[in-house]
Order: C-alpha cells, then structure tokens, then sequence
C-alpha cells in the first residue's frame, strides 16, 4: 500500500506510539497516508482506538516480522 | 463536535506516581481532549526543572516487585532509595517507556496547561525559580473553573 509518510515506533510503549502518531500527523495534509511500525502489543487496540476517537482511519492493521504495521489515513 | 476536556489532579512525587498523571494527560492531549494538570502537595515536584528528586522507595511498598526478597530492615538501610529508583529508571528505559522529562515536555508541546497550588507553594516554602516556566498558579477555585466542565476528572 501507498503512503506518504512513516513514523516507526519499533521499541516505544505506551503512550508514545499514540502520542507519536498524532505529531507524526500534524505536518499532512488530509487524505494522506502514514504508516506507523510499532513493537508494543498495546498499540494494536491504542491505534484503533486513537482513530475512533480523533476522526483519521485506520485502513490497515498487520504483523509482519514481529512487528505492527498500521496504515492511517489523516482526516 | 465539542472539544472533550479531562482534569487530573496530581498529589504524588514519587516515581511511580508521577507517571500516570503525564501519560493520561498527553495521551488524551493526543486524542484531541483539552487538558488540565492541578499540582498539589507532593505532586509540586513533578512542576520542578531538575527532576531528579523525583524517586521511588521500596519501603511501605510491598507491591513493587523486586529481583531478590528484601526485609523491611534492609530497604531502610542508607542507599536502599537511590538503588530503587535506579532500578527502576533502568527498567522503564529498557522497555521504552519515556522518562518523566520527555512525558511531560510532550504534554508541554500539546498544550496541556499546569496549574500549581498557591498555597501549597507557600505552605512548604518553595522557590519557584525552582518550577519549569509554564506553569499557572491557582487554587481549588480556579481548579473548579475548569474541572466542572469536564468529562473526565481524575485524583491521582
């Protein structure tokens, strides 16, 4: 999948992953796609729930390597 | 859609206090929530530039896991406090969790506004050169302004 940007979060635990999405996102534009790779487990229920509640969508969500990929798209 | 707002008031300064109050705050900051920090009592060392004072005993604490069974009579040796919170620092560092300083400079970046407790100040004679700079000095009435709007409102 495309994206615009990627923020990896490998080694981060909680809040950062979110904290650090949510800069992460600041400088796009809406509609463009960030990828986020963390290794904290905690962050698959955060990421969905971070997208619920602040309006971005979470398009993808997958373990590759051990690792968590997400892909959120800026509202 | 209305902004969603969240108080906590912080009255702990010891280490493993001080992290949930700035991992709530920046976490809801992130959520988009507006968000107030009133420091009281103990709490007031969380607001201080050097945070080094910042510790964590394992006396009284029998919930704080520790490497090897240690008697109460051994932690209240000397240097018992300063090798806890070494530990533990070395602990929050080697599974990634932020230290206190990058907590609450994230909570500074996204606009989470700490209010310190005037009397609290006066009552232990702090010197609030000692204090980082973004800090608002209040009382509970100023605290009430903005908690009895929230949506959210935490004692820790």
């Amino acid at each position: 999948m495309k994206f615009d940007k990627e923020f990896d979060a490998s080694g981060m635990s909680c809040p950062l992953p979110i904290v650090k999405t949510k800069k992460a996102l600041a400088d796009m534009e809406s509609g463009q796609v960030l990828r986020v790779i963390a290794t904290d487990c905690g962050a698959v229920k955060d990421m969905q729930a971070f997208a619920d509640q602040t309006g971005h969508t979470l398009l993808s969500n997958t373990e590759e390597g051990g690792k968590y990929v997400f892909m959120m798209k800026k509202k | 859609m209305t902004t969603k707002k969240m108080a906590i008031i912080a009255t702990k300064g010891t280490l493993d206090m001080a992290y949930p109050p700035f991992i709530l705050a920046s976490t809801a900051a992130a959520l988009g929530y507006d968000v107030q920090i009133f420091f009281t009592f103990y709490g007031l060392q969380l607001l201080k530039k050097d945070l080094s004072d910042v510790k964590i005993s394992p006396l009284a604490n029998p919930a704080m896991p520790m490497p090897i069974p240690m008697p109460v009579m051994v932690q209240m040796l000397p240097g018992m406090e300063s090798m806890a919170t070494m530990m533990m620092k070395q602990k929050l560092a080697k599974h990634g969790v932020a230290s206190l300083e990058e907590l609450r400079d994230l909570c500074l970046e996204a606009d989470v506004k700490f209010v310190a407790c005037q009397m609290t100040v006066d009552l232990f004679e702090m010197d609030k050169r000692e204090f980082i700079d973004n800090v608002e000095y209040g009382g509970a009435s100023m605290f009430f302004g903005f908690a009895g709007e929230t949506d959210i409102c935490l004692f820790v």
